[in-house]
């Protein structure tokens, strides 16, 4: 067994009604004590309330190599924006 | 002046402001950077308690002493704190094993102060409990994650237990000051939170895997001021030294 603790990545949510955000990462022994030091370290001046832990491991990541296969058949797809669209002003912010 | 309830005040933020004193001497050299960050802001709150607590003693004893004034310019007879606040860190083991003690014994403190006839008192309980409810989860967690660790870390936690247990007596001995308090409806009698503090003790300890002392003797003569030990004078040298050499000085 590793000595290492393992990695957590954290997940705070600045207020409610807003999505939980990725802050940072960092190392804890179990996922109650992540919770813990995540709290320590990324709310100590009222930036959340609430907190996701989630093992660093269980995180499945895209990989740079397939970037291009991924991401650049969207890039010529400007169509896709919907930018072509006369927004009426009594609209207001979309 | 209200004699007791200086005392009391000075009891209750003498032992946050060494306690607090303590724990940050960790401020960089903690084992992790997390446990880091957690034990300065520990000790962060256990200096913002003393503000509180010893800014009420200043207020309640008239003669012009701030919170200050309190801590900066009392000599180690003067201190109210208990023995166990001032036994040194240790390894990061005996530093979490004496916090838990502490904060287990706060917790119920500060319960009671909830319900304080002095309404000032009821206040600062209120602020400081949610802090403190933090602190023991916190601290209680790595006593039985190092408890029921491996077997060096228990092997640490217990040598822990064993060197502290002999100081925890002293937080529930009641003396004059806690009658009279006790009578008015102030503080609870420190001797009346000793059930409840024995069997979270015992379940914290049945947890870790660790075996709590038989002996319940206990050193005594923080509280009073009487016998405080070496390790306060040296506390207060480093904590005072700029005050002292310096008095009043600005930047």
């Amino acid at each position: 067994m590793s000595k290492e603790w393992p990695l957590w990545e954290i997940f705070i949510r600045g207020q409610h009604g807003m999505s939980h955000r990725h802050v940072g990462s960092l190392h804890a022994p179990d996922a109650e004590t992540a919770i813990l030091n995540a709290r320590d370290v990324y709310t100590r001046r009222r930036e959340g309330v609430s907190i996701w832990v989630v093992k660093s491991a269980d995180i499945t990541a895209s990989s740079p190599s397939e970037k291009g296969p991924l991401f650049e058949p969207s890039e010529s797809k400007a169509y896709r924006h919907p930018t072509f669209f006369d927004i009426p002003d009594e609209v207001g912010a979309m | 002046m209200d004699k007791a309830l200086f005392e009391f005040c000075l009891r209750m933020g003498d032992n946050t402001l060494i306690l607090g004193h303590r724990v940050s001497e960790w401020c960089g050299h903690a084992p992790v950077v997390e446990e880091d960050i957690a034990l300065a802001n520990t000790a962060l709150d256990l200096i913002g308690q003393t503000q509180l607590w010893l800014g009420l003693a200043g207020e309640i004893e008239g003669k012009g002493r701030d919170a200050d004034a309190l801590a900066f310019r009392r000599d180690a007879w003067e201190m109210r704190s208990v023995l166990l606040v001032e036994q040194p860190n240790g390894d990061f083991g005996q530093t979490l094993m004496r916090q838990y003690l502490f904060d287990q014994w706060q917790a119920l403190m500060l319960a009671a102060l909830e319900e304080s006839a002095e309404p000032r008192i009821a206040a600062i309980a209120r602020k400081a409990r949610k802090e403190v409810a933090y602190h023991l989860e916190r601290s209680r967690g790595t006593v039985v994650g190092l408890g029921d660790g491996t077997e060096e870390s228990h092997a640490r936690m217990q040598a822990a237990l064993d060197r502290l247990y002999p100081y925890v007596g002293e937080l529930f001995s009641d003396d004059a000051i806690d009658s009279a308090l006790a009578e008015r409806g102030i503080a609870p009698l420190p001797s009346s939170l000793r059930p409840d503090y024995d069997a979270a003790l015992a379940e914290t300890m049945a947890e870790a895997t660790l075996s709590l002392p038989e002996n319940r003797w206990s050193h005594s003569g923080g509280r009073d001021g009487s016998r405080h030990s070496e390790h306060l004078g040296h506390i207060l040298a480093e904590m005072q030294w700029l005050q002292r050499a310096y008095p009043d000085a600005t930047w």
